[in-house]
C-alpha cells in the first residue's frame, strides 16, 4: 500500500521531469559549453575589437571591448557629463550650442565609422542627435567629440549618420516631417499634407581633417524617414532610406500610419544630385544652424552660426529620387557587402523583402513605374525585388552581413536573430535572444569587408537578465560567435542607455592609428595656458578674476589666493603640467554651480565660478594622482565688495597677512 | 722577425676603431631601465656623450617623492668634456695608422683602459651621490634606504627594478676596445708562437 503510493509519486515526478525536459530551450540556458573560453580575455590582454555603442537617451557613446564585453569608456557627445566636465568647462560649452542656445541633452541613436574604399578605416565615429537634429564626429585619436553640426529643416534626426563608402557624405533624414525653417511654420497641424515636408541632408566630410559641412538638402514629400544605408561597390553613388507614414497622418500614427500595406524605401541618386547642385539647380534657403568645432591646439570649442542651405526639390528633378514599395512600415534598410542587395525590413512584417540594385536600375531605365508619390516615381515592387525571405520570424528590424554571403536579421516581435543566405534567401539558423532585440552589429558588418567572427545583439526592452536594479533594469547586449555554421551565444554584457546600433573595428586599426597619449605642453596654444609654475598668476580685469593655475603631482600653483570680492566672476584656467601618460588632474571648488574639471596631461581647461558669499573656499584635485593626492589642495579667500584686501597669491610661502 | 710596424689588418682595424669612436657620439652610450608594475612600458634613462635623454622629466617627477635631486644635463661637466675626449680618441686612432708604430698603439690602448676605469669610477660616484643625497623633507622616507642604481646589472629600488647596461654607443666602445686589444696582442706577437711551431 505504502509502496504503491511511493511508486505513484515517483511516476508523477518522473513524468513531470520528462515534460519539463521536453520544453523548448529558453534563451536562459542557450549557452554552449565553451562560451566562457571564447569570451574570456585574460587580465592584461587586449580585446580583438573595439565596439562603439550608442548610448540612446544618455546622449553618449560607449566603448566596449570584444569579445570580453568590458566597458572602457563613455565618451560624452550630446549630453553634459559632470564626470569629465563636458558642457561644464568654458572650453566645452560651445560644443553643445545650437540655434536654440545651449542644449544640455540629446538622444544619440546610431553610430557609424568612417570608411575608405568601403572598409572601416578607424579614423572617426559619427553619431546622430535625434531630438535637436545634429551630427557629431568623434575623433578616434583622442576618443573625443571633435565636431557637432546642427541640421536645419529637420525634426527627429533618425536616419542618420550613415555614410558613403569613402566618407564623402554623412546623411541625415528627418524622422518628423515639419514645415521647413525657411517657410512659415505657424500653420494648423492638420494641414500636414500641404505644409509639412521632408528634408534629407548631405553633410560632406573633409578627407584629411574630417571637418563637416552641410553640402545640400533634398526636399521630399512629408513622410517619416526611419533608417538608411549607402550603396557600395556597384551601387556607390546611391543612398537608400526607409520611410513610413506614407499615409501622411499627423495624429495617432500607431493606427493612422499603419494603414497602407506597403510604404517605401527611397533610393537617392546622390551623384545625380551633385550634378544638379553643380548646374545651379539648388535653391539657397535662409535657415539658422550651429556648427561647433573643437580645436586640438587651443583645447577649445568654437560655435559658429550659419544661415544658408542649398535645397534641391526632388519633385521637380525627376531623376534623383525613386520610391520602392516595401511591406509593412519598413524600419531597417541595409545594403549587403557587394552593394547589389538592399534588405528592407517591415517592422510589422512576417517576411523580409530583398531588392536588387541591378533590377532597380533596369526598372528605372524601362520606366517600370506604378505611378508617383508626391512627384517622385514609384518603381513596381516586383520589378525591383530580388525575392522575399519566407517565414523568417516576426517583426524584422535590422540586418548585418558576415562577408561570407550570409545575412543576419533581428526580429523584435519573435525575439531572435536569424541567419539567412542572401542569394537563395533560405533561412540557415536562428537563435533566441532573451529580450526584444533591436539593433545588431558585426564588426565591419555594414561595410564591404565585414569581420564575420562575432555578432552582438542589443536590447530594445530591458529584461531581468541580471540582478534587478529597481524598476529600471540593466540595458544589455549579447555576443554570439558566428565563425561556425551555427550561431553560439558566448556572453551577456550590460550597456548604457538603450543601445541603438553600434560599430566595431579591429583593435589594432584604432590602437595603432597614432593614438594621442597626452597633449604636448609645447603645442598647447590655449590663450590662458600656464606652461610652468613660474608663470602662474592671478589677474583682475574689472570684476573678472583670471587664475592662471598649474597642476602637477601633488600641488596646484598657486594654492593660496586672496583679494577676490563678492560679485567677481572667477575663471580658473588650470593647466596640467604632467607629460606622462594617464596622469590627469581634477579640479573642484566648494559651492560651484558647475561641474568639475578633468584635465588631461598638457591640457588647459577653465572653470567659471561665481562665489555667492564671503568666506574662504577650499579647492582640491578630484582625480587620484599620486600618494600625495589628498594633499593636493588650496584655499581662495572671498572678501566683501569694496574691501581693501590686495590681490595676491602664493605657493609654499606665506605672504604677510592682510586684514 | 722583429718590427715596430703594424700590419695592414691592424690598420684597417684602427680605421674601424676611429669610426666606432666617432659614431658613438651620436647614439646613447648607456641606459638605465626602470621597471615597475604600474609602468608596464617601463621608464628609461639614456646617457649620451653630451646629454641625458629618455624619460628624464617623468623620472624627475617620481624622484621628488623620495627627495632625490632632479637630473639636468647642465649640472654635469662630464657632458661638456666627454664629446671632446671621444672625438680625440677617434682622431688618435686615425693618426696611429700613419704613425705606424705598435708602441704608440700600446700607449693608446693603455690610455683607453685608464679612461674606462675613470669613467666607471665617475659614474659610480654620481650614482652614489644621487642615491644617497636625499632631501630630509622628502615625503617618503624608508629607513636605511638608498636609491643608488647599479653600476652595471640589476638592482631592486623600492618598487622599481633598475637595469643598468651599455647602450649602442657603449657597445661600440667595447668593440673598439676589443679591437685595440687584438692589435696590441698581435703586434707583440703574442699569437704568433704557436704558428712558428
Amino acid at each position: 500500500m505504502k509502496n504503491k503510493f511511493v511508486q505513484a509519486i515517483l511516476v508523477i515526478a518522473f513524468g513531470s521531469a520528462l515534460i519539463t525536459s521536453c520544453k523548448p530551450k529558453s534563451s536562459g540556458d542557450a549557452v554552449s559549453g565553451d562560451a566562457a573560453e571564447k569570451a574570456y580575455v585574460a587580465p592584461g590582454k587586449y580585446d580583438e575589437f573595439y565596439n562603439f555603442v550608442s548610448g540612446g537617451f544618455s546622449g553618449q557613446l560607449s566603448v566596449y571591448g570584444l569579445p570580453s564585453g568590458r566597458l572602457f569608456r563613455v565618451i560624452p557627445v550630446f549630453s553634459v557629463d559632470p564626470e569629465k566636465g563636458w558642457g561644464y568647462s568654458e572650453e566645452t560649452k560651445p560644443m553643445l550650442n545650437t540655434s536654440h542656445g545651449f542644449v544640455p541633452w540629446d538622444d544619440l541613436h546610431h553610430t557609424e565609422m568612417s570608411q575608405t574604399n568601403g572598409e572601416v578605416d578607424g579614423r572617426w565615429v559619427f553619431g546622430n542627435a535625434n531630438n535637436t537634429p545634429r551630427i557629431a564626429r568623434i575623433d578616434l585619436k583622442t576618443f573625443k567629440t571633435a565636431e557637432i553640426i546642427e541640421l536645419p529643416n529637420s525634426g527627429g534626426n533618425h536616419s542618420s549618420p550613415f555614410i558613403t563608402e569613402n566618407t564623402e557624405y554623412v546623411v541625415a533624414g528627418t524622422r518628423f516631417s515639419v514645415p521647413a525653417d525657411y517657410s512659415n511654420g505657424d500653420v494648423p497641424i492638420n494641414t500636414y499634407k500641404e505644409n509639412y515636408k521632408g528634408h534629407i541632408s548631405f553633410v560632406s566630410v573633409d578627407k584629411t581633417s574630417g571637418e563637416m559641412d552641410l553640402a545640400f538638402q533634398i526636399l521630399t514629400p512629408g513622410v517619416n524617414f526611419d533608417l538608411s544605408h549607402a550603396g557600395k561597390g556597384k551601387s556607390h553613388g546611391w543612398f537608400f532610406f526607409s520611410c513610413y507614414n506614407t499615409e501622411q497622418a499627423n495624429t495617432l500614427l500607431e493606427v493612422n500610419a499603419s494603414q497602407r500595406d506597403k510604404d517605401f524605401i527611397m533610393a537617392v541618386n546622390w551623384k545625380k544630385a551633385e550634378e544638379y547642385i553643380k548646374a545651379g539647380k539648388g535653391k539657397k534657403q535662409k535657415v539658422k544652424y550651429a556648427h561647433n568645432t573643437w580645436n586640438e591646439h587651443t583645447h577649445t570649442a568654437k560655435s559658429e552660426m550659419k544661415d544658408e542651405v542649398l535645397v534641391l526639390d526632388a519633385s521637380e528633378l525627376k531623376d534623383i529620387c525613386y520610391m520602392i514599395p516595401c511591406p509593412k512600415s519598413p524600419h531597417g534598410c541595409d545594403v549587403d557587402p557587394t552593394g547589389e542587395f538592399i534588405v528592407g525590413s517591415g517592422k510589422l512584417a512576417a517576411l523580409i523583402p530583398v531588392f536588387s540594385f541591378d533590377k532597380l536600375q533596369s526598372a528605372i531605365k524601362n520606366k517600370t513605374f506604378e505611378g508617383d508619390y508626391g512627384g517622385i516615381p514609384v518603381v513596381k515592387y516586383e520589378a525591383a525585388l530580388h525575392g522575399e525571405v519566407q517565414k523568417p520570424g516576426l517583426g524584422p528590424l535590422h540586418t548585418e552581413f558576415d562577408g561570407k554571403g550570409n545575412a543576419y536579421t533581428t526580429f523584435f516581435v519573435s525575439s531572435e536573430v536569424v541567419k539567412w543566405d542572401i542569394k537563395t534567401l533560405k533561412v540557415l539558423d536562428r537563435v533566441p535572444t532573451y529580450y526584444s532585440v533591436g539593433h545588431l552589429c558585426i564588426p565591419g558588418g555594414d561595410s564591404k569587408k565585414p569581420f564575420g567572427k562575432y555578432l552582438i545583439a542589443y536590447n530594445k526592452i530591458t529584461k531581468d537578465r541580471y540582478l534587478p536594479t529597481g524598476p529600471e533594469l540593466a540595458q544589455s547586449a549579447q555576443i554570439f560567435d558566428i565563425s561556425g555554421d551555427k550561431m553560439k551565444l558566448i556572453l551577456d554584457f550590460p550597456t548604457i542607455g538603450e543601445p541603438h546600433y553600434a560599430q566595431a573595428a579591429p583593435a589594432d586599426l584604432i590602437r595603432n592609428n597614432g593614438q594621442l597619449k597626452f597633449y604636448k605642453l609645447d603645442d598647447n596654444k590655449h590663450p590662458f595656458a600656464t606652461k610652468g609654475e613660474k608663470e602662474a598668476k592671478v589677474v583682475r580685469e574689472g570684476n573678472k578674476v583670471h587664475v592662471y593655475m598649474t597642476s602637477i603631482r601633488s600641488h596646484f600653483a598657486p594654492d593660496n589666493i586672496e583679494g577676490v570680492f563678492l560679485g567677481d566672476e572667477v575663471y580658473f584656467h588650470v593647466t596640467n603640467l604632467e607629460q606622462d601618460w594617464d596622469v590627469p588632474h581634477g579640479f573642484a571648488i566648494k559651492g560651484a554651480n558647475n561641474g568639475e574639471l578633468l584635465i588631461m596631461p598638457g591640457e588647459t581647461t577653465t572653470l567659471k565660478w561665481i562665489p555667492d558669499r564671503v568666506g574662504t573656499y577650499p579647492f582640491y584635485c578630484t582625480d587620484f594622482c599620486s600618494a600625495l593626492h589628498q594633499e593636493m589642495q588650496g584655499y581662495i579667500r572671498v572678501s566683501p565688495k569694496g574691501s581693501n584686501v590686495p590681490l595676491q597669491f602664493s605657493l609654499g610661502t606665506n605672504l604677510p597677512a592682510t586684514k | 722577425m722583429e718590427t715596430s710596424k703594424i700590419s695592414l689588418v691592424s690598420k684597417i682595424f684602427l680605421f674601424i676603431i676611429s669610426c666606432l669612436f666617432l659614431g658613438s657620439l651620436f647614439v646613447p652610450m648607456w641606459q638605465i631601465d626602470l621597471d615597475a608594475p604600474q609602468y608596464p612600458e617601463g621608464l628609461v634613462l639614456k646617457l649620451y656623450a653630451n646629454k641625458i635623454g629618455g624619460d628624464v622629466e617623468i623620472i624627475n617627477g617620481l624622484n621628488h617623492y623620495i627627495g632625490m635631486a632632479t637630473l639636468h644635463t647642465e649640472n654635469f661637466i662630464e657632458f661638456k668634456i666627454l664629446p671632446y675626449i671621444i672625438g680625440a680618441f677617434s682622431l688618435i686612432s686615425l693618426g696611429l695608422i700613419f704613425l705606424n708604430n705598435r708602441k704608440f698603439v700600446l700607449a693608446f690602448f693603455a690610455t683607453f683602459v685608464l679612461f674606462v676605469i675613470l669613467a666607471g669610477v665617475d659614474f659610480y660616484r654620481w650614482n652614489y651621490e644621487y642615491g644617497h643625497n636625499l632631501d630630509p623633507n622628502a615625503a617618503i622616507k624608508v629607513p636605511g634606504m638608498a636609491y643608488q642604481p647599479p653600476l652595471i646589472g640589476y638592482k631592486q629600488l623600492l618598487n622599481f627594478g633598475a637595469y643598468s647596461v651599455p647602450d649602442i654607443g657603449g657597445w661600440m666602445l667595447i668593440i673598439a676596445g676589443t679591437l685595440l686589444f687584438y692589435i696590441v696582442f698581435k703586434g707583440f706577437n703574442l699569437f704568433k708562437r704557436k704558428q712558428n711551431i
